[in-house]
């Protein structure tokens, strides 16, 4: 497990993107039972990182961790390290709430709130203090989200009366408008259709040229498709990290072999 | 054989839904029952007049003006005092404090709390509002006796209510960098709202209702004078129904069920309110 990083091949042909996220040695427990046992990877820079695995494996435990969104599950213990931009956000000194505000999180259901589709994505900027433009940064943030043709003549009505894909891709424009580096994403397609998923799918491609995203699913072909990097996690512990590619294609691990050919999981 | 059985299902399930049927229109006739009966015995005295007019020793004079106005004062100044206060410890029950040991002792003993007889809150009041701080026999006194009273009841249906509210809504705040009050502020709380209010006219309605805590600590039976400040002494609707009840006279018993009238009336108005602000709530909700 100590070679996945070092014989990964270059991506492309331009260097290796610095990472962004580190993850060193991680340990997560809830009560005694690890969920997350020694994971260490690292998540570069504008490109997208799937993790994959089978239900129960500790993605979305890890993927909470990038956020600090475990600190409101009770009983939930964590150690070693995770790194953002080279320092770690679990020291006492850092704000959870700081940490949230450039790391973005987009969830499993789409979970916009009961209010217009205009203060749903204004409302972040908002409680942050960035009050000026928020006329245009709503508009930004939407037609990033590619959501913007579809809403522009109806932004004051209720966010609840858009589609399950519209909604969605308005929790990520809700995201995308506190301006995040990173953005993580909690199997953000597996409530959707397969044309809002491929969407969605589409709108990760143009956003990695902005942002960092890390995508948790248990969809092995949306893994193949829209990433660059895939993690395989099994039983909380990280059994293959690599290029996309050669996970899929020429697997190092015979668990990842199995897993991706759709032996288990 | 088969269909034979078949009927014998669909005769059970008729005679189960006529069953519940009955029980549930049972309470329907009584309450028509009683209040049939009120009307019929208090309509004679209800006019403007008795509404305007201090109580008397002249049953044709008598009115429950200062009752009325007793228990405008005392139900609002209850509301004032009880609702930040039960709303406050609400939120902070389910939404900042650990769960743990000790907030299952205090849900406990909360919902232990709202079913203490209120006789038991009006001797509290008696000894900590009249004496100890001595208000005295005070409007106030009164509504700090009755948010005693109602508190744990409005405790438990907000925290119902924020309960309800989904845990998603709360993760969408905490993900763009909210910090806990934010997120209850503007995303928990206009959510919960609607379930709050109906705890709270609830438990106004029972606090207008409410007659012992009231006699326990003093209000006046005979009043002829309109409250001017939460210092003054008072009488209130209950308390001059039961006065007028207890009185030998039949004249009296038609000037209770009078005032039983204006009671209703005024409670109905109450819970129309509650069901108007609700679903004002609601829509502006979605």
């Amino acid at each position: 497990m100590n070679t996945l990083t070092k014989s990964e091949a270059p991506i492309s042909s331009t260097q290796q993107p610095r990472p962004v996220l580190e993850v060193v040695e991680v340990t997560i427990r809830y009560g005694e039972k690890p969920a997350i046992n020694k994971v260490s990877l690292s998540i570069p820079q504008h490109r997208i990182t799937a993790i994959i695995g089978p239900s129960g494996c500790g993605k979305s435990t890890l993927l909470r961790a990038f956020n600090r969104m475990n600190d409101f599950i009770p009983n939930v213990k964590m150690e070693g390290q995770i790194l953002y931009m080279g320092s770690d956000i679990y020291v006492r000194e850092v704000d959870p709430v700081e940490v949230r505000r450039r790391i973005g999180m987009v969830f499993q259901k789409p979970n916009p709130f009961p209010k217009s589709i205009f203060q749903n994505v204004a409302w972040g900027p908002s409680i942050n203090g960035f009050t000026r433009n928020l006329e245009a940064r709503v508009e930004q943030s939407l037609r990033r989200a590619a959501l913007w043709e579809e809403v522009n003549d109806r932004l004051h009505e209720s966010a609840l009366a858009l589609s399950g894909g519209q909604q969605q891709r308005l929790c990520i424009a809700r995201a995308l408008a506190m301006e995040p580096d990173v953005i993580l994403m909690d199997e953000p397609c597996s409530a959707l259709d397969p044309v809002s998923t491929a969407r969605i799918e589409d709108l990760m491609f143009e956003l990695k040229e902005r942002y960092t995203i890390v995508i948790v699913t248990h969809n092995m072909q949306q893994a193949a498709r829209v990433s660059n990097l895939t993690a395989f996690l099994e039983n909380g512990s990280l059994v293959e990290f690599g290029e996309t590619d050669q996970v899929f294609t020429r697997p190092r691990n015979k668990r990842t072999e199995e897993y991706v050919t759709g032996r288990f999981g | 054989m088969k269909s034979d059985r078949l009927r014998r299902r669909h005769a059970t399930a008729k005679i189960f839904r006529l069953l519940c049927a009955a029980v549930a229109w049972a309470g329907v006739v009584i309450l028509a029952v009683l209040l049939f009966h009120v009307t019929r015995e208090g309509i004679r005295w209800l006019d403007f007049q008795f509404l305007t007019e201090f109580p008397s020793r002249f049953p044709e004079q008598a009115g429950i003006k200062s009752a009325l106005w007793g228990t405008v004062w005392l139900i609002t100044l209850t509301a004032a005092i009880s609702i930040p206060v039960g709303v406050a410890a609400a939120i902070y029950l389910e939404e900042f404090s650990p769960k743990n040991r000790l907030s299952q002792l205090i849900e406990v003993n909360i919902g232990n709390l709202a079913g203490v007889p209120s006789i038991v809150y009006g001797i509290l009041g008696l000894v900590l509002f009249v004496r100890f701080l001595a208000l005295g026999r005070s409007v106030l006194a009164g509504s700090l006796t009755m948010t005693l009273l109602i508190l744990p009841v409005i405790i438990i249906a907000a925290r119902e209510a924020l309960r309800a509210v989904p845990d998603s809504i709360r993760q969408a705040a905490f993900a763009l960098g909210a910090t806990r009050w934010q997120a209850v502020r503007a995303q928990v709380l206009p959510v919960a709202l609607p379930g709050i209010l109906t705890g709270v006219i609830l438990a106004l309605s029972r606090a207008i209702g409410e007659t012992a805590p009231l006699v326990m600590i003093g209000a006046l039976t005979y009043v002829a004078f309109v409250p001017e400040g939460p210092m003054d002494a008072f009488t209130a609707l209950p308390i001059q129904i039961f006065n007028w009840a207890s009185r030998p006279q039949e004249d009296f018993h038609q000037l209770a069920a009078a005032g039983i009238i204006v009671l209703l009336v005024t409670l109905l108005l109450m819970n129309a309110t509650a069901v108007w602000i609700r679903q004002r709530a609601e829509r502006t909700g979605r």
